[in-house]
């Protein structure tokens, strides 16, 4: 008896367990699902689905969800606008928590899912890395809207200049720490008139390899590198970090990592009266960086992909839909780059389409082809113009430095860079 | 080396966050010999539970008026939760072979976890937490900020209240004996289930004191800081002798400074630059448990076995 009831209670809390972690996913599915093809009218007969992949939960999640509903409001205006006759879209989002290993278990689901045509997402380059190989070999396009490591288009020797495309399924709409590295190191030198930085990178694909990049292109300047430290992601505590940069005297600190970690560093690095800015990348720039830093941010600097979207007549309504619908996370960071990412795949598969007498081929053919579509598009997006090079990066390389002023991010600086 | 006393501040800080949860694995294990692996979960809920009763109270009061208050509602919560837990999940197993409690406060952590993630108004992302006013405080080259002095004087009040409670009281000679021999102890008249609630009841609440104490220290709490918390809390219990309370202090401060100090002082070995850093602080921490575990496998302090409580 007494070990019947044991029996029971133990397998009783672990179903609990896994039924409340089941919940937390199913409810996001739910979410995402709800939300679209509402608004369409067509007396369509086919469904194709965009996947979207990103953190919806956690950390990152933010950001995340800007991607999510930065697709989900391009597929609506595509089945509103009747963009493709004949064909509904609807958008199934999950949640990979920033870990590459649930990022590539997403993959294989959205590849093995038939009626999925392509995927939008990563926001992790770490996760990318993962990923990319089983949409490569299902023949199947991944646009991400935020992913900057160089070497996910241009192989690991980029940086000698030997460029080797590995994925031809693999393209982003945001572009690379290549030119963000370098450009926030110019903007940190040249403008701030900064000479010495403490590095500190999250030891993931993105945040070493940014750091990595901005201690290159700074130093290459004439700036000295006062330290370089590594933090863990999840890390609460920064009180030795925080020692270290203070008797080192730097500057400014460049942190190559998410918001998730950064926001503590620099309400910690305040609170021990050092005050000299943070500057990061695309991964810190969120208005939750604000939320939890405070004050703590104020001057604190981001670079990230693009020009504000505020500032783009294009992307008003998209703001506009955003607020209205009551969309969490962050728009601001990649929205505009997620709804292009997405118009990529729907205008892609218009093409195939035309060239197919109006017709959708077979989902396997249906997605190889929609790889050359992509490589083809030329149109004018919302975030500004979206075509690919031949290593599948966004020929749109403009960039802008944000800094935190009376609590918001204000663009301070626009431009392209080129190396 | 002239920050070695920043750095050693920085670690005891810490560590002593480490101390205060690691009392509550140590005292249960002590009794029932059960690695409460929940533990970490009830740290997270005493926070939150804190943080709810913060924000229920009417804006612009006091955080001074507001942190007992924080204390009482935040103890009130981890206690009731550990105390369900030993009732309703580990009680039923007690004589079960060891692992099934063990699985069973794994997935009890879960549980937890996940609630809190679920049905906490948005849990599932970092909510602000209160922090104290004033400070930085310079003491010498030390800077310490008013959320250290808090967790600080709470440890200290903490681990004193406990010493003299296990010491002088009646209950706590009874936790005393029934830690020896709880058979005996039965024998003697010791209402033995009851002692086992008492020590799941303490820990719980000096879990609270510390969810508090780091919402307070770092102004954010999250649904899943109790992992990680409450893997080095057990590490901190192990390494100063599960089982013995004095040992769950000393290996929490020991883990403390030794985690700070070795990632702020290894990568300035020559050869060891790649060691370094706060990225390698938990390696760091998990070579001092191994080589401690080796010379002395009972922990620092296991010997002490007539404290253990």
């Amino acid at each position: 008896m007494q070990h019947r009831s044991l029996l029971i209670l133990t397998s009783v809390l672990a179903t609990g367990a896994l039924t409340l972690t089941a919940c937390g996913s199913r409810s996001n599915d739910n979410k995402s699902n709800g939300g679209g093809g509402s608004s369409s009218s067509s007396s369509s007969n086919t469904t194709v689905v965009i996947g979207v992949d990103a953190p919806l939960t956690g950390a990152n999640s933010a950001t995340g969800l800007g991607i999510q509903y930065g697709v989900q409001i391009a597929v609506d205006d595509a089945n509103a606008k009747n963009l493709v006759p004949g064909v509904t879209f609807k958008v199934k989002a999950l949640d990979d928590k920033a870990q590459p290993a649930t990022g590539q278990q997403n993959a294989t689901a959205l590849v093995a899912d038939n009626s999925v045509i392509a995927a939008i997402g990563p926001l992790n380059s770490g996760v990318a890395q993962s990923m990319q190989q089983v949409f490569a070999s299902a023949n199947m396009v991944e646009i991400s809207p935020s992913n900057t490591n160089p070497t996910l288009t241009q192989g690991k020797d980029w940086a000698t200049g030997n460029k080797v495309r590995a994925f031809k399924t693999y393209f982003r709409t945001a572009t690379t720490d290549a030119l963000q590295g370098g450009f926030a190191a110019d903007y940190a030198y040249n403008t701030l008139k900064k000479k010495d930085a403490f590095v500190v990178d999250d030891k993931q694909t993105y945040g070493a390899g940014l750091a990595g990049i901005f201690k290159g292109k700074f130093s290459g300047l004439g700036g000295k590198i006062a330290g370089t430290d590594h933090v863990n992601t999840g890390d609460t505590d920064y009180s030795t970090l925080v020692t270290k940069i203070k008797n080192s005297h730097a500057d400014m600190l460049y942190y190559g990592g998410q918001y998730d970690e950064s926001e503590l560093i620099t309400k910690q690095l305040k609170a021990a009266g050092v005050n000299i800015p943070l500057m990061g990348g695309d991964g810190m720039f969120s208005d939750t960086y604000i939320k939890t830093a405070g004050k703590a941010a104020e001057g604190d600097l981001a670079t990230s992909v693009g020009v504000p979207v505020t500032t783009l007549p294009a992307a008003k309504d998209f703001i506009s839909t955003y607020k209205s619908k009551g969309y969490p996370g962050d728009y601001g960071t990649y929205g505009g780059y997620s709804y292009d990412a997405a118009t990529a795949v729907i205008k892609g598969v218009k093409a195939i389409m035309d060239a197919n007498s109006n017709k959708l081929p077979a989902m396997t053919d249906a997605r190889s082809q929609l790889v050359d579509a992509v490589q083809k598009s030329d149109f004018d997006g919302i975030a500004g113009h979206v075509s690919f090079d031949q290593y599948g990066d966004t020929t749109n390389k403009q960039l802008t430095v944000y800094q935190v002023k009376s609590g918001a991010w204000a663009p301070v600086k626009s431009g392209t860079y080129n190396g | 080396m002239h920050t070695l006393p920043q750095q050693l501040a920085n670690g005891l800080f810490i560590g002593s966050m480490y101390g205060l949860i690691a009392i509550g694995y140590t005292m249960v294990y002590g009794i029932v010999q059960l690695i409460n692996f929940a533990h970490g979960e009830i740290y997270m809920t005493g926070a939150f539970g804190a943080l709810a009763v913060y924000t229920n109270l009417p804006s612009g009061t006091s955080i001074w008026l507001a942190l007992p208050l924080m204390l009482i509602g935040g103890g009130i919560v981890s206690v009731l939760i550990a105390v369900g837990a030993e009732r309703f999940a580990y009680r039923p197993l007690r004589n079960a072979p060891r692992l099934a409690p063990l699985i069973t406060a794994i997935g009890l952590s879960l549980a937890l976890q996940q609630a809190v993630f679920l049905w906490y108004p948005g849990g599932d992302n970092g909510k602000r937490f209160p922090q104290l006013p004033g400070g930085p405080y310079h003491i010498g080259s030390v800077d310490i900020q008013s959320g250290d002095i808090f967790l600080i004087v709470a440890a200290v009040v903490c681990m004193v209240a406990l010493a003299t409670f296990v010491r002088t009281s009646r209950t706590g000679r009874a936790m005393q004996a029934t830690a020896q021999d709880p058979d005996t102890a039965q024998l003697m008249g010791i209402d033995t289930n009851r002692i086992i609630v008492i020590a799941f009841a303490i820990g719980g609440f000096f879990a609270a004191v510390a969810g508090v104490a780091s919402g307070l220290k770092y102004g954010q709490v999250k649904f899943d800081i109790g992992f990680q918390a409450g893997l080095k809390a057990f590490t901190a219990a192990v390494l100063g002798g599960i089982g013995n309370i004095y040992g769950a202090m000393l290996g929490g401060l020991v883990l403390g400074i030794a985690e700070s100090c070795a990632s702020a002082y290894i990568s300035n070995i020559p050869g060891m630059e790649q060691l370094g850093g706060g990225g390698w602080a938990n390696v760091w921490a998990f070579v001092l448990l191994i080589v401690v575990l080796l010379v002395r496998p009972q922990g620092l302090l296991g010997e002490r076995v007539a404290d253990r409580a």
